[in-house]
């Protein structure tokens, strides 16, 4: 059985205007543990798919099952992560996460312990009681990586979560969160429209097509950039090989416009 | 040449100075104004440049605060202003804050009660005076009504404003724990609208005495508003100007209070 199904799913959106269909008969199945990403150019539909993962959309077709049970409720065993930390500003880093375990009302002082110690793992050791304006982007954005995880989500849905930090602190947060992912063998689920970023994290990128959103390609990354760390795979002579293909798919989907 | 930590230890030092020193010229400055406006109002007073008569005169005024206060009918009458304000005021936010979340939360609610808050909102809610004191009897009831009524509309079309500009992407965070609509509320509506309700307060203090002078005016028992109107029909205005002052006073007072509630509240945006 497939950990996470979506089944032929599509999404229209309705204005007075118009009717968009952003999403056509998407169908794909990802396993436990497995890394991928959605690549596309703006208007796709990636992020109406996380959307409809993390049932914060209904879609107007199909299902998703996670490990054979149809997801059709806010659910935390699915976590979610934004383009921005959206860290609640008066609430000080370690309120902020707790808040899914509170919400979820499993917010024991084991939990709570394990949260902590998920912060100090991942570099923010001592900043419990700051609040977010005293942290810098790219620890804002650990900080939520950790609100995330602490509710031990199943699969963990990635909305661009890099695009807001400069480049620098791109590449040592994309380590991070690949190696913490590993560690905790988590299923993520990465939405992003930078090639390289898509490579060195993945292990199969989805290639989509807008107007309206589709799966137009699959590209299963070799096992030889898998096991490599982002920032290593990056090095690697079969990156750029694969840059340039995927490059020139997306090139050949917008002179087709 | 390199500087050594003395020199901009030195320079941190002249910096910090400068910077007193802008503050006592301003705070001279705003102390002269206040005691020439006085001086000026004895002496004009004094040399009958002014009507004593109408505009009386500080050393009368104070004269008369001395002897009020030793007979004990002043602190009556400012107790009870102060009582009838705070409630009208308070009563007026939280109501209006309340209708606020209740427009949220049932946005259907909000859009059919949309024209009937602006027809409210632009009517002089003071002209409700006379209706509410038939309607409550003529005492503290009418007049806490009047200081809160005035204030309720405004808050709400102000705060429920705010409560949809929030951030969507907050209530997603909350969405994506499973967070039911009354955890969205508590959890980001609410608090992320704490500095719009704070900036209400500080409307809402200068409203609510309006409110609560007018309706004092109109029921006409104690209070400040009543020693103004009372003043006025036995043509005793050095007793109107001593109310006048007693209530900027306390207004100022009122106000730097929920400033220093704001400070509390928001210290860490």
């Amino acid at each position: 059985m497939k950990f996470l199904v979506i089944d032929h799913v599509s999404h229209t959106y309705f204005t007075r205007q118009s009717a968009v269909t952003a999403l056509e008969d998407v169908s794909l199945a990802i396993e436990e543990g497995e890394f991928v990403s959605f690549l596309g150019p703006s208007g796709c539909g990636k992020t109406t798919l996380l959307s409809i993962i993390a049932a914060l959309i209904k879609p107007t077709e199909g299902t998703i099952l996670l490990e054979g049970n149809k997801i059709d409720s806010m659910n935390p065993s699915v976590g979610y992560m934004l383009q921005q930390d959206y860290l609640f500003p008066w609430k000080t880093i370690e309120e902020n996460i707790f808040l899914g375990l509170k919400i979820i009302g499993i917010d024991t002082n084991e939990a709570k312990q394990k949260a902590l110690n998920l912060l100090s793992e991942i570099g923010l050791k001592g900043v419990e009681k700051h609040y977010p304006h005293q942290l810098s982007g790219g620890m804002r954005q650990r900080a939520a990586l950790v609100r995330t995880l602490a509710v031990n989500p199943k699969i963990l849905l990635l909305d661009e979560p890099f695009s807001a930090l400069d480049y620098q602190t791109k590449l040592k947060l994309e380590e991070l969160v690949w190696k913490t992912l590993k560690d905790y063998n988590k299923t993520a689920l990465l939405v992003t429209h930078d090639i390289g970023e898509a490579i060195v994290m993945s292990d199969r990128i989805f290639l989509f097509d807008a107007r309206p959103g589709r799966i137009v390609h699959t590209f299963i990354i070799p096992e030889e950039l898998r096991s490599l760390s982002p920032f290593a795979a990056r090095q690697h002579p079969r990156f750029s090989e694969l840059f340039q293909s995927i490059w020139k798919e997306l090139d050949q989907l917008e002179k087709n416009r | 040449m390199k500087r050594t930590d003395s020199d901009i230890q030195l320079l941190h030092e002249q910096y910090l100075a400068s910077l007193q020193k802008e503050k006592r010229f301003v705070r001279f400055f705003q102390l002269l104004i206040f005691l020439i406006f006085f001086l000026v109002w004895e002496v004009a007073s004094k040399q009958q440049w002014i009507d004593p008569l109408l505009f009386s005169s500080p050393s009368n005024i104070w004269e008369l605060l001395t002897e009020k206060l030793a007979d004990g009918s002043l602190l009556s009458h400012v107790g009870v202003t102060l009582f009838e304000t705070l409630l009208g005021f308070v009563l007026g936010t939280l109501l209006g804050t309340l209708l606020a979340a209740a427009l949220w939360w049932f946005p259907r609610l909000s859009k059919v009660a949309d024209p009937y808050l602006v027809v409210l909102n632009a009517m002089p809610k003071v002209a409700l005076g006379p209706i509410l004191i038939v309607a409550l009897g003529p005492g503290f009831t009418s007049i806490i009504a009047m200081g809160a009524i005035i204030s309720i509309i405004i808050t709400t079309i102000v705060v429920y404003t705010s409560f949809k500009e929030v951030d969507a992407n907050y209530v997603k965070v909350l969405k994506t724990f499973g967070a039911n609509r009354w955890q969205c509320f508590i959890g980001a509506i609410l608090p992320a609208s704490f500095p719009t309700i704070i900036s209400t307060l500080k409307v809402n203090v200068g409203l609510s005495w309006v409110g609560v002078i007018v309706g004092e005016f109109l029921v006409s028992k104690q209070g400040l508003g009543y020693m103004i109107i009372y003043g006025f029909q036995v043509f005793n205005f050095t007793l109107v100007l001593l109310s006048l002052l007693l209530i900027a006073a306390l207004a100022t007072v009122m106000y730097q209070a929920v400033g220093y509630i704001e400070k509390k509240l928001i210290k860490n945006r």
